[in-house]
């Protein structure tokens, strides 16, 4: 297992949009969660005003050029193809994409990559909702949307994970690329269409717990609009795969 | 195969064995004739029922935010200390 452990190499892919101190607070998260672990960082920065490049370069200097690269877009290009980009430019074997608000900790990272050399999935997802798993900061309304959208879609969709809408997962690198160009949907249906493609594909995958700590209290992401595109996500979900 | 589609035949088949009994008549046909909307009924309960036990059952982690906490002084503290401009929030 050591051994496997030093030959692969793991690619983790951040897309930032005004993201100047979290993104510091990640790597250094990451890399105090990584030690012994050959991997490379991946920011892809969607034109950022608040100076998110300039602390990235700055990381850059601290960490090594080629622990931390910036491939940065002119301007806010969606979430799917910031993941192509990074892809692009990845040279692991495995690529992990993670969210850069810090909802995502980089401490679960060795239970991805312990996960995966147990089990040898091809995909292996961060799950909420199983024991381990947790969500804080959400109020009553925001779990009844989720729960309700979550029902909804293992009912019609039958996917076999129990997380759809979580975005913590890590990919081995061939199989990202043959999931991500058949996906047009995006925010929340980009990542439950990524998950579904791969369960319909056949790969192998499996979940570890992940607590997801959400700290833009106040200001709910999941309004009216989002509610009528994630409804139709599922329907073109459910005709198209 | 695409998913609607075995949905679709899912329904199909579970209305054919509807049929057949309204056919075979092996129960009264005024209880047949309601089984459908007995079906649309269980259904919802179903989905009423997963989403009240999910709420219930909604896993928490208020711990998590604390200990987030101290992970970010931890990183702001590193950060200043080896010159990285992350400024004054």
């Amino acid at each position: 297992m050591a051994e496997e452990k030093e030959k692969n190499k793991y690619s983790i892919i951040i897309p930032t949009y005004n993201e100047r101190l979290n993104i510091a607070l990640i790597v250094y998260l990451i890399f105090k969660h990584l030690r012994d672990v050959d991997f490379e960082i991946i920011v892809v920065d969607d034109g950022s005003p608040d100076g998110t490049q300039e602390i990235v370069k700055q990381l850059q200097d601290l960490y090594g050029e080629d622990r931390i690269l910036l491939r940065a877009r002119a301007k806010k290009l969606g979430l799917g193809t910031a993941y192509i980009h990074g892809l692009k430019h990845a040279t692991g074997d495995f690529v992990v994409i993670m969210d850069a608000d810090l909802s995502h900790h980089p401490k679960y990272l060795p239970s991805f990559i312990k996960k995966q050399l147990e089990t040898n999935a091809s995909i292996v997802t961060g799950t909420r909702y199983v024991k381990g798993g947790g969500v804080h900061g959400w109020n009553l309304m925001r779990k009844l949307t989720s729960r309700g959208a979550n029902v909804l879609a293992h009912t019609l969709l039958w996917p076999g994970v129990s997380d759809l809408t979580g975005s913590f997962r890590l990919y081995k690198k061939s199989v990202l690329e043959d999931v991500i160009c058949s996906c047009v949907s995006k925010g929340y249906v980009f990542q439950m269409e990524m998950i579904v493609r791969a369960t319909r594909k056949g790969y192998h995958i499996e979940e570890v717990p992940i607590t997801f700590v959400d700290r833009v209290f106040g200001t709910s992401k999941l309004g009216g609009s989002e509610i009528v595109e994630y409804l139709k996500g599922l329907v073109y979900l459910l005709l198209t795969t | 195969m695409k998913h609607v589609v075995k949905i679709l035949s899912l329904v199909l088949a579970v209305s054919a064995i509807w049929i057949t009994l309204l056919q075979a008549a092996i129960i009264p046909q005024s209880h047949t004739w309601l089984l459908p909307i007995y079906f649309v009924v269980s259904l919802g309960c179903y989905g009423l029922l997963m989403v009240g036990v999910g709420i219930m059952q909604f896993p928490t982690c208020p711990r998590e935010a604390v200990l987030l906490n101290h992970d970010i002084a931890e990183a702001k503290d590193f950060l200043s200390t080896n010159g990285i401009d992350i400024g004054t929030y």
